[in-house]
């Protein structure tokens, strides 16, 4: 626990990533229980925790964005849809080694995070949402052209992706792949948080004015949180296209935005662990409540309502959160934590800090 | 070219109806009603509920539903964005998104995902009329045009002559201010918001009459947000001009280019316009700086 009493004495000390004992206790069982977890749990739980990981590296790219640098976004679908059509077109033309595949969607990422970030600079708050927005209906076009022109009409296949004789294939070495990207992106991002980058875009996010007149380069760090947020987006894209080993214009509609700014919200905005929370909230609940209905074994129309009520259940959810809950998940954890943390005595934040 | 000149016309119609919703809830409140497209589904499948209850009797089932509309509009104030009071302004449009989603997903819990005709159910029919100069539109087309003229004459003189439609500009302009003398801003605010859902049914009714009814309506209101924005976010009288140009790109990308150029032509206007003049054709350009 990070309560009272405990200070760092050694430089190495602060700059550890993971900095109690129970904390790397607690990871060490983590890193633990995600290597072992093939070999007691189902195809399908491995790969919901694939999906998972996979919603949490976009997830924590968007994160980087809104949460970090306080540059909203409404446009992360179209960065996937960049991303995961940058493959289509590299594997339509015969380039399929994921090692040109994943730093090809990152350089066209970075590239259209530029796109974005500069005039994004004369933006602020709604406008800067509306932008985006745009910009993912512009992407989104250009590849509904290519899938029309190139493509077979309903999408473009990919294959799986292969280093020499070794090929990225099956449930288990999915879940592998996924579980490790994202836990790279974790530790980037949680990285990216300390860095110089990261302290300029959450003093630009806290006040943009005060930011710069301590001498922050306001435009160039938020172009730089455009890149960052949307190279990484990029790459998930293209990992998204590997897994799902298909790539069509439907799959990034306005809802996936929608879906990606429900998880930072629900997760909590600003925080790594929010972002991966987040993720699998939204990712694991049309699941649960498939379980759900399937254990009321209703009657043969309930199927055809599943949908609209996941649908409206996703809504539903999403404007709690906003309505009571503007922390998240991270906020629910932090109060458990700190009930544990301080008992039998209680604490009670101010009503001014939430 | 009197066929695209007509069309242009019909379209900005539509949109300019959709966008008017917009911008009376932005004026009040500075909320973005991203829900603007589902709002107006609403008020078509209203139309048909009232029409399925009492079929052959149109003037009373298009009353009926706008009325059903506006009432539907006070009620996402009062229960949804009214807690929002005081919250981030993105988190209050996220709300509208939220509320988007849950309108859509009661839509097909109750009348599934059908295309659904409610002219014949009104008794009504659309025929074809040819207008001088060789083009040709639908009946509901004019009224269409009708309807948008009409809402934004009678807004105009709401806006400019009555003394809640003063009101209203006032507490657009400093809520503060107007709350110190004496306005009750949040009859204001939930009378704008019944205002926009009253718009976008009308919206809704008319394309339910003229083309179809379906749940996915919705993206209409995403290109008219395109319309609100060109005019300016805080003009009504914006949203006019707006109106005819984002049809006439999109009507000319119909003819010269392709369909896929002209679902997302609405967004390209947005951005050259967010390049050009952030703040549209007639907004404050303190806007930007206020949000």
């Amino acid at each position: 626990m990070r309560g009272g009493g405990y200070f760092k004495t050694t430089y190495a000390a602060d700059l550890a990533l993971v900095d109690t004992r129970l904390r790397r206790r607690a990871l060490a069982a983590l890193v633990f229980l995600l290597l072992v977890l093939p070999r007691v749990a189902s195809p399908f739980i491995l790969d919901l925790v694939a999906q998972t990981a996979l919603a949490a590296v976009g997830a924590l790219a968007l994160n980087v964005l809104t949460g970090l640098a306080g540059q909203i976004s409404l446009g992360h679908a179209g960065f996937i849809a960049a991303g995961a059509f940058t493959t289509g077109l590299l594997v339509e033309n015969g380039l399929r080694s994921p090692l040109i595949a994943l730093p090809a969607a990152a350089v066209v990422g970075a590239a259209l995070g530029i796109v974005v970030g500069i005039p994004a600079l004369r933006l602020k708050g709604l406008y800067l949402a509306l932008g985006t927005l745009a910009l993912h209906h512009v992407v989104l076009y250009a590849c509904a052209e290519f899938q029309n022109h190139w493509g077979a009409n309903t999408g473009v296949s990919v294959p799986p992706p292969a280093l020499g004789p070794w090929v990225l294939k099956g449930v288990v070495a999915w879940y592998y792949a996924l579980t490790l990207a994202a836990a790279l992106t974790l530790a980037l991002s949680v990285n990216l948080r300390r860095s110089r980058a990261g302290r300029a875009w959450m003093a630009i996010r806290d006040r943009e004015i005060a930011a710069e007149s301590v001498g922050i380069d306001v435009a160039r760090y938020k172009v730089l949180a455009f890149v960052w947020s949307s190279a990484i987006t990029a790459v998930a894209g293209a990992l998204f296209a590997y897994h799902r080993a298909f790539v069509s214009v439907e799959a990034f509609g306005f809802f996936l935005a929608v879906e990606y700014i429900a998880m930072i919200i629900i997760g909590g905005l600003g925080s790594a662990l929010g972002a991966v929370l987040g993720a699998a909230f939204v990712t694991l609940l049309p699941h649960v409540l498939d379980a759900m209905v399937a254990g009321l074994r209703l009657a043969g129309g309930a199927a055809y309502y599943l949908f609209p009520l996941k649908f409206g259940a996703f809504g539903l959810l999403m404007a709690v959160f906003l309505l009571f809950e503007p922390q998240g998940l991270v906020g629910i954890w932090r109060r458990v934590r700190n009930w544990f943390a301080l008992w039998p005595l209680r604490y009670r934040p101010l009503r001014s800090a939430s | 070219m009197t066929q695209v000149l007509a069309t242009t016309v019909v379209v900005a119609s539509l949109y300019a109806l959709l966008a008017a919703g917009y911008v009376l809830v932005y004026r009040a409140t500075r909320v973005l009603n991203l829900a603007q497209g589902d709002m107006m589904t609403l008020g078509g499948y209203f139309l048909f509920l009232v029409a399925t209850a009492a079929p052959g009797e149109p003037a009373r089932a298009i009353a009926g539903a706008a009325a059903l509309s506006a009432l539907a509009g006070f009620l996402i104030y009062r229960l949804l964005m009214r807690p929002m009071a005081g919250h981030p302004i993105f988190a209050a449009v996220l709300v509208t998104v939220t509320l988007g989603i849950l309108l859509r997903a009661a839509i097909v819990l109750v009348y599934t995902d059908r295309i659904r005709h409610p002219l014949g159910l009104l008794g009504l029919a659309n025929p074809a009329r040819p207008l001088i100069g060789g083009a040709v539109v639908s009946t509901f087309d004019l009224f269409t045009v009708g309807a948008a003229a009409a809402l934004f004459a009678a807004l105009f003189l709401f806006l400019r002559f009555s003394p809640l439609g003063i009101q209203m500009r006032a507490a657009g302009e400093k809520p503060l201010l107007a709350s110190q003398r004496g306005i009750n801003f949040h009859l204001v605010f939930a009378l704008s918001w019944a205002l926009a859902g009253f718009a976008g049914a009308l919206a809704g009714i008319l394309y339910a009459n003229n083309v179809r009814l379906d749940p996915s309506l919705g993206v209409l209101g995403l290109k008219a947000f395109a319309v609100a924005l060109v005019g300016g976010l805080d003009s009504l009288g914006g949203v006019v001009p707006g109106a005819l140009i984002v049809a006439l790109v999109e009507v000319l990308s119909v003819r010269y280019g392709d369909p896929l150029l002209a679902d997302v032509s609405p967004f390209l206007c947005l951005l050259a316009m967010l390049l050009v003049r952030p703040w549209g054709l007639y907004g404050t350009k303190e806007e930007l700086e206020r949000v």
